[in-house]
C-alpha cells in the first residue's frame, strides 16, 4: 500500500467519503485511540489536573476525544474541512481550527500546556504547492508551537517517518527552534507495531531564565 | 470556537506583530454550550488570559461587563461567571478581523479558517 503522503495534499486524500470511511473504521479507531493515549502519558501531565491542551493534525477528532475523556479541554487544527466536518457531527466539545500546520500558528506565548499529534507531521516533509519548501514549513511550524507552549510543557508527536534523513530533518528542526527532547521508539523489534514518538520539551518551567 | 480559545489567538501573518491582538469579531452568532464547572482549571487559566481584551470582547458581544481589571481576589461566583463566558459561549459564525494588517479569519459551521495566502506565509 502507498503512503497517503504520496498520493497527494492531506485535504484531498481526506476529503468526505475518505473522512467518514476513516472515522467509522473500527482498526483504524483503535489504533489512533492507543496512540492518543500513548502520546498524553509521554506529556507527563500533573496528574488530576484539567490540562489545556493542543491537538495537531486533530482530523475527525479520534485522538481529541482520548484527551476529552481524560478530563482535558482542546483545540484542534486541521487542514482537511471534511475531516473536520465528521469531527463537528460527533459528540465532543473542543475548538477547532482549519489550518496549515505548516503556516505556523498564531496563538499567544505559553497558551498551551502541552500538544499531541497523531500520524501528522511526516506531511511536513512534503512540498504539496510550488512555494512549498519542507524545511522552512518545519522551522515555522516549530518556532510558533514552541511560543505557544508553556515553558516546561511537552510536545508529542506519533508520526511515520519514511527513512532516517525524514527523521534527522524533523528532529533537527525541533532542535533549531529551542526545542529538546527525543525519539521514543516502542516495540523497535516488530515492523507491523513499531511506532515513532516524538517528545519535545519547550524548555524548562523551573528555569529563571525563562522568567520574562 | 469558544471565548477562551478566542483570547489565546493572535494573527499569524508572517511579519504582522502589531495591533495583532484581539481580533476584532464581526456579524457574530453564538450559542450556549454546557460544560462542567472545574474550578481549578478556570484558575489555572488566569494567567495566561488576556483580562483586557477578554473584558472588551464580551462587552461587543453583549454578553457580560467584565470590570476592566482582574479582581484580585475572586469569588466564587466569579469564577463561575468566568466559566460560562470562557467555556459556554460558543461562536458558529461570524469573522475575526485583524486590526493589524486586515486579514479576515471567516468562522464558517464553528470552525474559523486560519489558512494563509502564499504573499501571507
Ligand atoms: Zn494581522
Amino acid at each position: 500500500m502507498s503512503r497517503p503522503e504520496h498520493q497527494a495534499p492531506a485535504e484531498i486524500v481526506y476529503n468526505d467519503t475518505e473522512a467518514k470511511k476513516y472515522t467509522v473504521n473500527t482498526r483504524i479507531q483503535a489504533i489512533q485511540a492507543d496512540m492518543s493515549y500513548r502520546a498524553l502519558e509521554l506529556l507527563n501531565l500533573p496528574e488530576d489536573k484539567c490540562c489545556y491542551l493542543l491537538d495537531i493534525g486533530c482530523g475527525s477528532g479520534l485522538s481529541s476525544e482520548v484527551l476529552e475523556d481524560e478530563g482535558h479541554v482542546w483545540v484542534g487544527v486541521d487542514i482537511s474541512p471534511s475531516m473536520l466536518e465528521v469531527a463537528q457531527e460527533r459528540d465532543i466539545q473542543g475548538d477547532m481550527f482549519l489550518q496549515d500546520i505548516g503556516d505556523g500558528f498564531g496563538f499567544r506565548p505559553g497558551t498551551f500546556d502541552g500538544a499531541i499529534s497523531i500520524s501528522v507531521i511526516q506531511w511536513l516533509c512534503n512540498a504539496d504547492k510550488k512555494y512549498h519548501n519542507p524545511k522552512k514549513r518545519l522551522a515555522r511550524f516549530f518556532s510558533t508551537l514552541y511560543s505557544s507552549l508553556a515553558r516546561g510543557a511537552r510536545a508529542v508527536f506519533q508520526f511515520y517517518p519514511e527513512n532516517p534523513d525524514q527523521v534527522e530533518l524533523i528532529v533537527g528542526s525541533a532542535m533549531k527552534c529551542g526545542f529538546t527532547g527525543g525519539l521514543v521508539v516502542d516495540y523497535p523489534n516488530s515492523s507491523k507495531a513499531k511506532k515513532f514518538y516524538l517528545c519535545l520539551f519547550a524548555g524548562f518551567a523551573d528555569d529563571p531564565s525563562n522568567s520574562p | 470556537m469558544r471565548l477562551i480559545t478566542h483570547n489565546m489567538l493572535q494573527c499569524h501573518v508572517k511579519g504582522c506583530t502589531k495591533d495583532n491582538f484581539p481580533l476584532k469579531l464581526e456579524e457574530i452568532e453564538i450559542e450556549e454550550l454546557e460544560a462542567e464547572f472545574n474550578a481549578d482549571f478556570i484558575k489555572s487559566m488566569l494567567n495566561r488570559l488576556d483580562w483586557k481584551a477578554l473584558a472588551q470582547t464580551t462587552f461587543s458581544l453583549g454578553i457580560a461587563q467584565l470590570p476592566e481589571e482582574m479582581p484580585e481576589e475572586l469569588s466564587d461566583e466569579m469564577l463561575e461567571q468566568l466559566h460560562h463566558i470562557l467555556l459556554e459561549i460558543d461562536i458558529t459564525s461570524g469573522r475575526m478581523v485583524c486590526q493589524g494588517c486586515n486579514h479576515v479569519y471567516p468562522i464558517r459551521n464553528g470552525i474559523p479558517n486560519m489558512l494563509l495566502t502564499e504573499s501571507e506565509v
